[in-house]
C-alpha cells in the first residue's frame, strides 16, 4: 500500500513542485528539510489514501515510506518511517520555531511543532491533543523544486471532505511565484480544531487564506511578495540572533531584499573576482612547493630569481611603496665576468651649436654664437664599482616576474636629490617633475635605492674591513679604499653597546658624491672650459662643494655612523632594543631618521639592512622645487644686435632736414660748381 | 556567529596565542630574533603570516571572539611595514584587557604608535556605546602602563599648529616657540617676544585628533545611525564587495560629516540617510591623497594615506574584518601636492 500511496504521493508533490509552490518554508542557508518532521503527518485521514496527500517527504529520493499513511491507524501509530526520516533531516530548532513564527495563526496552535528534532513524530502521535497545525514544506536547494508538504495533523475525525478542501486549497492558492532556487518560504497553514464542526473552520480558514493571499500578492516591480519576504527575515533573524533586533530590522529587511540579486549573479561574479586570488596563491603555491622550504618567501623567490640569473649572491632589500602597486626590491650581485651588458646611453652632446652656426653662414647676418655649452654629461659609473655595485631586481607582488633595473647614471641621482614624487608602482611611469628627470619611473626608483643604499646601509663596527690596499694611491685620492670584505676575525660586539653608542655603527657602502657619483670624475680633462653647476647642499656628510674643478670628497668607506650630521637637532638614527622584556635575547634595531623606514639590526654577531618606506628623504621643512635659473645670457650682445628704440617723429623730422639740407648744399655746391662751370663757360 | 570583529584590534586573551605556529618551540632567543626582524618591519611576508593567523582565528573561531583580532589586524597591516615585536603584541592584549576593565570602555583599540626619538607613544582608544562620540585616548610608553590624555581642544590645535619636527618621546618635553606678542600696557602697545612653552602630551593630544579627524576611515554599511541618534555598529555588515571595496566612495571618513550638506539634492537623494551619514573618501583633496590597493589577489584590500603617511587601513572584502593603525612620526606630508 504504501508503495501505492508513495508514487502518488510523488505526483502529488511534483505537482506543486512543479506549479512553483510558493508556500515552502526556505531554509536558506541549510538545506534541511525538516519541519515535516514537525508536525508530522499524523494525518489519519490519510487513511484515506485519496487524492494527493501532499505529505510526501520533501526529498524525492527518499522514499516516502515514511508517510504512514497507510499504516495510519490511529495517532499513536508509530511510524516505520520515522526514523529515516528522522535520519533525513535535521531540524534545527530555529527553523522549528521559525514555522511557530511564521504560522500567524493564533488559537490552535499546536504543540505539534515540536522543536524537538528527534521526535517529531512521536510527538504529533498524540493527535488527540493536536489542534492546528502547521504544514511546514521544505525546499530543496539541490533541486530547486520545492516541496510541500501538509502536514496535517489533523484528527481522524475528519472526512475526505476535509482531505479534498485542503487538497483544493492548497491548488487554489497555488501561485506561480517562482523565484530563486533557495527562498520560497512559505507556510500553508491548515489546520483544523477537533471537534469543531466543519463549517465553522472553513469560515475562519477562509479569511485566513485570503489575508495569506493578500500578503501573496506579488509586488509589480521586484517580483516578490511580502510573505516571503518577512518569512525570509524572520528567518535570518533567527539564524542569526542579533541582539537588539527590532532596532536593525531595516538593516535585515534590506539585506534580505539585496540578498535575492546577489544569489543570482554569484555564479558569475564569483570566477572573476576570485581568479587573481587564486592565480597568485598558485604562484606561490608553486613557489613554496619547489622551494620546500618554511623560510620566508623572500628566500624563495629570489632562488627562482637565481635560476633564470647567474647571481652570486643575492639578499633582500626592501619595499618600496607606491600609489598603485609596490616594488619588492632585491639587491643582486652577479658573478664575475658574467654581467649582463646594458645600452649604454651617453649622450654627451659635444656643442652643437657649431654645426648651426656654420650653417648660418650663409646668412647675411650671422646669427650670434653661443656662450652657451652643454656641460658634459658625467658618465656612469662602470658596474661594480661605486654606485653601480650592485644590481637590483624589482618586483611588484611575490609571484610576479622580476624585473631587472637598469643602472644609474650620476645625472639621475643629482635630479632625484631635487625632486620628490611618489612612486606609481607602474615601472614605466614618466615622471613629470622640475626640473625634468632623465628617465622614467624605473631610473628614479633606481636613483632612490642608491641613495637610501648609501646613506643607510650600515654595520657593526669590525664587521667589515679593508682588504688589501690597493696599489698606488694616486694624488686625488685621498685615501679611499673601495673594497671591503668581511672580517674572519669578528667577534661580535654586546647588542647593548650597539645601542648605546652609534659608533660602534659604520657605512659600508660609499657615499655618493654631489656630482652624482661614488668616485670622483673630473671632467675637465674631456673638454676645455666648463661649468659646473652643482649646487646640492648635503645634509648628511661633510663632502665639499666642488668649486669647478675641485675635487669632490665624501667620507671615507667604514665611517662611523656617529659622524653622520644631525638635521636640525634630530640625530640621524635612533637606537633601540627590540623588547625590554627580554634583553638578553633582544636586538638592536637601528631607525633612520634621515630616510625613514630604513632599519639595522643587529644580534650582535649578524646584522642586516633593509628599507620599507616611500622612499622618500625625511626633511622637516617643506619641500620648495628648486627655483628657476635666470635667463641665460646667450650670446653677445654687440651694437648690432641691441634694439634701439625707434626715432621718434621730431627727431625723424630733424634727421630728414638734415639731410634734405645736406642733399640742397650738396647739390648748390654742383650747382655753384655748374656755375662756375657756365661761367667758365660763358667767360670764355 | 554573528559576533563582529569590526573595527578590530580589541583587547584579547593571553599572549600566546599570537604566536605563530611555526615558532613554538623554538628557543626563545631564535623566536624572538626571528620574529622581531621579521614582524617588526613586516619582512615576514603579510601573506604568510596571514595564513597562520587565519588557520589559527579560525580554528579558535568557535571558542574566543576577538582575542586574535588585535593580533590578525596588526599582520594584515604589517604591509606597509610597520610591525609590533612579540613581547609587545603580548604585552599589549593583557594591558588593553585591563584598560577596559578599568575604565569601563565598551570597546578598547589599538590606535596606533606615534614613533618618537627617544621613546615612542603607543596609542589606545577607548569606545562607549556611541560609535561617534569623542574617544578616550591613552598612550602608554611601555605597552603596560596606560594614562589618559586629555581631550583636544580648539586652543591646544592653534598651540601645537606651530611646532613641527618629530616628537621627542618624552612626555615632559617642552618645545618652545618664540611669538610676537603684542601687550598692552597703559595704553602703548608693545611687541614682545614671548617665549611660549608647549607641552609634548599637547602636542600628542592634537596630533592624534588631527589624524582622526583627517584620515581615520570606515568601510561604508559598518555602522548605522538610529533616528535616535546614536551610531551603531551594524552587526548585518558582511564585508564590502569586491567592485565596491576598490572604489574610494565605499569609505568614509570615520568622524562628523563637514561635506555632507554641501551635496546637492540630487545626490542625496541616492544616499540611504541611515548608512550615509558621513564624508565619503571620494571628495578629499588632493585627489589621490590615498592609495589604494589590493593585496593577495584580491582578497585585502589596504588603503593608505598620503596626507599622514603611516596610516594604513586594511578590510578584508566579504568579511567583517577591517581597521586602521597609525605608525610613523606624526607629521602631516605637506609637500603632498608635489609628490603627486
Amino acid at each position: 500500500m504504501e508503495d501505492s500511496t508513495s508514487p502518488k504521493r510523488e505526483k502529488a508533490n511534483q505537482d506543486p513542485r512543479e506549479a512553483g509552490q510558493p508556500w515552502e518554508e526556505v531554509t536558506a542557508a541549510s538545506s534541511q528539510g525538516l519541519e515535516s518532521g514537525l508536525s508530522e503527518p499524523l494525518e489519519l485521514e490519510q487513511g484515506l489514501e485519496t487524492g494527493p496527500q501532499p505529505r510526501s517527504p520533501p526529498q524525492s529520493p527518499q522514499s516516502r515510506a515514511s508517510i504512514p499513511l497507510d499504516d495510519l491507524t490511529g495517532p499513536g501509530a508509530s511510524y516505520p518511517p520515522s526514523p529515516p526520516q528522522e535520519a533525513s533531516y535535521t531540524p534545527s530548532p530555529p527553523a522549528l520555531a521559525r514555522q511557530d513564527l511564521a504560522v500567524p495563526w493564533p488559537s490552535d496552535k499546536t504543540t505539534s511543532v515540536n522543536p524537538e528534532a528527534g521526535t517529531p513524530h512521536f510527538h504529533h502521535l498524540e493527535q488527540s491533543s493536536d489542534k492546528g497545525e502547521s504544514t511546514a514544506s521544505h525546499t530543496f536547494q539541490s533541486e530547486g523544486s520545492t516541496f510541500r508538504q501538509s502536514q496535517q495533523t489533523k484528527h481522524h475525525l475528519y472526512g475526505p471532505e476535509d482531505v479534498n478542501y485542503n487538497n483544493s486549497k492548497q491548488k487554489e492558492l497555488r501561485f506561480n511565484i517562482f523565484q530563486d532556487e533557495d527562498s520560497n518560504s512559505n507556510y500553508d497553514l491548515d489546520y483544523a480544531e477537533p471537534g469543531v464542526s466543519e463549517l465553522a473552520p472553513s469560515m475562519l480558514e477562509i479569511t485566513i487564506q485570503s489575508a495569506k493571499a493578500y500578503l501573496q500578492k506579488t509586488s509589480s516591480k521586484s517580483g516578490l511578495n511580502l510573505y516571503d519576504h518577512l518569512s525570509d527575515m524572520l528567518a535570518k533573524v533567527l539564524d542569526e540572533r542579533p541582539e537588539n533586533a527590532v532596532d536593525i530590522i531595516e538593516s535585515i529587511s534590506q539585506d534580505v531584499k539585496m540578498g535575492h540579486f546577489r544569489k543570482k549573479l554569484d555564479t558569475l561574479q564569483n570566477e572573476n573576482e576570485m581568479l587573481p586570488t587564486y592565480e597568485i596563491a598558485e604562484k606561490q603555491r608553486a613557489l613554496f612547493l619547489q622551494g620546500n622550504l618554511e623560510g620566508a618567501d623572500q628566500e624563495l623567490e629570489d632562488e627562482i630569481l637565481t635560476d633564470t640569473h647567474p647571481i652570486q649572491r643575492c639578499r633582500f632589500w626592501g619595499k618600496i611603496l607606491g600609489l598603485e602597486m609596490n616594488y619588492i626590491v632585491a639587491e643582486v650581485e652577479f658573478r664575475e665576468g658574467e654581467d649582463e651588458e646594458d645600452v649604454e646611453e651617453e649622450d654627451v652632446t659635444e656643442e652643437r651649436d657649431d654645426a648651426d652656426s656654420e650653417a648660418d653662414e650663409d646668412d647675411e647676418d650671422q646669427l650670434p654664437r653661443t656662450f652657451y655649452k652643454t656641460p658634459q654629461a658625467i658618465p656612469k659609473e662602470e658596474n661594480r664599482t661605486g654606485a653601480n655595485k650592485y644590481v637590483y631586481f624589482v618586483c611588484n607582488e611575490p609571484g610576479r616576474p622580476w624585473v631587472k633595473l637598469p643602472s644609474v647614471m650620476p645625472a639621475q641621482i643629482v635630479t632625484a636629490r631635487k625632486i620628490k614624487k611618489f612612486f606609481t608602482g607602474r615601472l614605466d611611469a614618466p615622471i613629470i617633475s622640475y626640473p625634468p628627470f632623465p628617465g622614467n619611473e624605473s631610473n628614479y626608483l633606481r636613483a632612490q635605492i642608491a641613495r637610501i643604499s648609501a646613506g643607510t646601509h650600515v654595520s657593526p663596527l669590525g664587521f667589515y674591513q679593508f682588504g688589501e690596499e690597493e696599489g698606488e694611491e694616486e694624488e686625488e685620492v685621498e685615501g679611499r679604499r673601495d673594497s671591503f670584505e668581511e672580517n674572519p676575525d669578528f667577534e661580535g660586539i654586546q647588542v647593548i653597546d650597539l645601542v648605546e653608542s652609534l659608533s660602534n655603527w659604520v657605512h659600508h657602502v660609499q657615499h655618493i658624491l654631489s656630482q652624482g657619483r661614488c668616485n670622483w670624475f673630473n671632467p675637465i680633462q674631456k673638454s676645455e672650459e666648463e661649468e659646473e653647476e652643482e649646487d646640492e647642499e648635503k645634509e648628511e656628510e661633510k663632502g665639499e662643494e666642488p668649486d669647478y674643478t675641485e675635487q669632490e670628497v665624501g667620507p671615507p668607506l667604514l665611517t662611523p655612523i656617529s659622524e653622520d650630521l644631525e638635521i636640525q637637532n634630530i640625530p640621524p638614527w635612533t637606537t633601540r632594543l627590540s623588547s625590554n622584556l627580554i634583553p638578553q635575547y633582544a636586538v638592536a634595531v637601528l631607525r633612520s631618521n634621515l630616510w625613514p623606514g630604513a632599519y639595522a639590526f643587529s644580534n650582535g654577531k649578524k646584522f642586516e639592512n633593509f628599507y620599507i618606506g616611500w622612499g622618500h628623504k625625511y626633511s622637516p621643512d617643506n619641500y620648495t622645487p628648486p627655483a628657476l635659473p635666470p635667463v641665460y645670457q646667450e650670446y653677445p650682445s654687440g651694437a648690432e644686435l641691441t634694439e634701439m628704440d625707434d626715432p621718434t617723429v621730431e627727431e625723424e623730422q630733424a634727421f630728414r632736414a638734415a639731410q634734405e639740407a645736406a642733399v640742397l648744399s650738396a647739390e648748390e655746391n654742383e650747382e655753384t660748381e655748374e656755375d662756375e662751370e657756365e661761367d667758365d663757360y660763358d667767360q670764355e | 556567529m554573528g559576533a563582529s570583529v569590526r573595527p578590530s584590534f580589541s583587547e584579547g586573551l593571553g599572549g600566546e596565542q599570537g604566536w605563530p605556529k611555526a615558532l613554538r618551540g623554538r628557543g626563545p632567543q631564535a623566536v624572538s630574533g626571528i620574529l622581531t626582524a621579521l614582524g617588526r618591519a613586516g619582512l615576514w611576508s603579510p601573506r604568510r603570516q596571514l595564513l597562520l593567523a587565519t588557520w589559527q582565528a579560525l580554528s579558535r573561531a568557535l571558542v574566543t571572539m576577538d582575542a586574535e583580532s588585535l593580533l590578525l589586524s596588526l599582520e594584515l597591516a604589517s604591509g606597509s611595514g610597520q610591525g609590533l615585536s612579540p613581547d609587545r603584541r603580548a604585552s599589549l592584549l593583557t594591558s588593553l584587557l585591563l584598560v577596559k576593565r578599568d575604565y569601563r570602555y565598551d570597546r578598547v583599540l589599538f590606535w596606533g604608535r606615534i614613533l618618537g626619538l627617544v621613546a615612542d607613544y603607543y596609542i589606545a582608544q577607548g569606545l562607549s556605546e556611541d560609535q561617534l562620540a569623542p574617544r578616550k585616548t591613552l598612550y602608554s610608553l611601555n605597552c603596560m602602563e596606560w594614562s589618559l590624555l586629555p581631550p583636544a581642544t580648539e586652543e591646544m590645535m592653534a598651540q601645537t599648529s606651530v611646532v613641527k619636527g618629530r616628537f621627542m618621546g618624552d612626555p615632559s618635553h617642552e618645545y618652545e616657540h618664540t611669538e610676537l606678542q603684542k601687550i598692552n600696557e597703559g595704553g602703548k602697545v608693545f611687541e614682545e617676544e614671548v617665549v611660549v612653552q608647549i607641552k609634548e602630551e599637547t602636542r600628542l593630544v592634537s596630533i592624534i585628533d588631527q589624524i582622526d579627524k583627517a584620515v581615520a576611515i570606515i568601510p561604508r554599511g559598518a555602522l548605522f545611525k538610529t533616528p535616535f541618534g546614536p551610531i551603531h555598529v551594524n552587526r548585518t555588515f558582511e564585508g564590502l564587495s569586491l567592485s565596491e571595496a576598490k572604489k574610494l566612495s565605499s569609505y568614509f571618513h570615520f568622524r562628523e560629516p563637514v561635506q555632507l550638506k554641501n551635496k546637492t539634492l540630487l545626490e542625496k537623494a541616492d544616499l540611504d540617510p541611515s548608512l550615509d551619514f558621513m564624508d565619503s573618501l571620494e571628495h578629499d583633496i588632493p585627489k589621490g591623497s590615498w592609495s589604494i590597493q589590493m593585496e593577495r589577489g584580491n582578497a585585502l584590500v589596504v588603503l593608505r594615506s598620503l596626507l599622514w603617511p603611516g596610516l594604513t587601513f586594511f578590510h578584508a572584502p566579504r568579511t567583517k574584518n577591517c581597521g586602521y593603525i597609525y605608525v610613523g612620526t606624526g607629521e602631516k606630508n605637506i609637500d603632498l601636492p608635489f609628490m603627486l
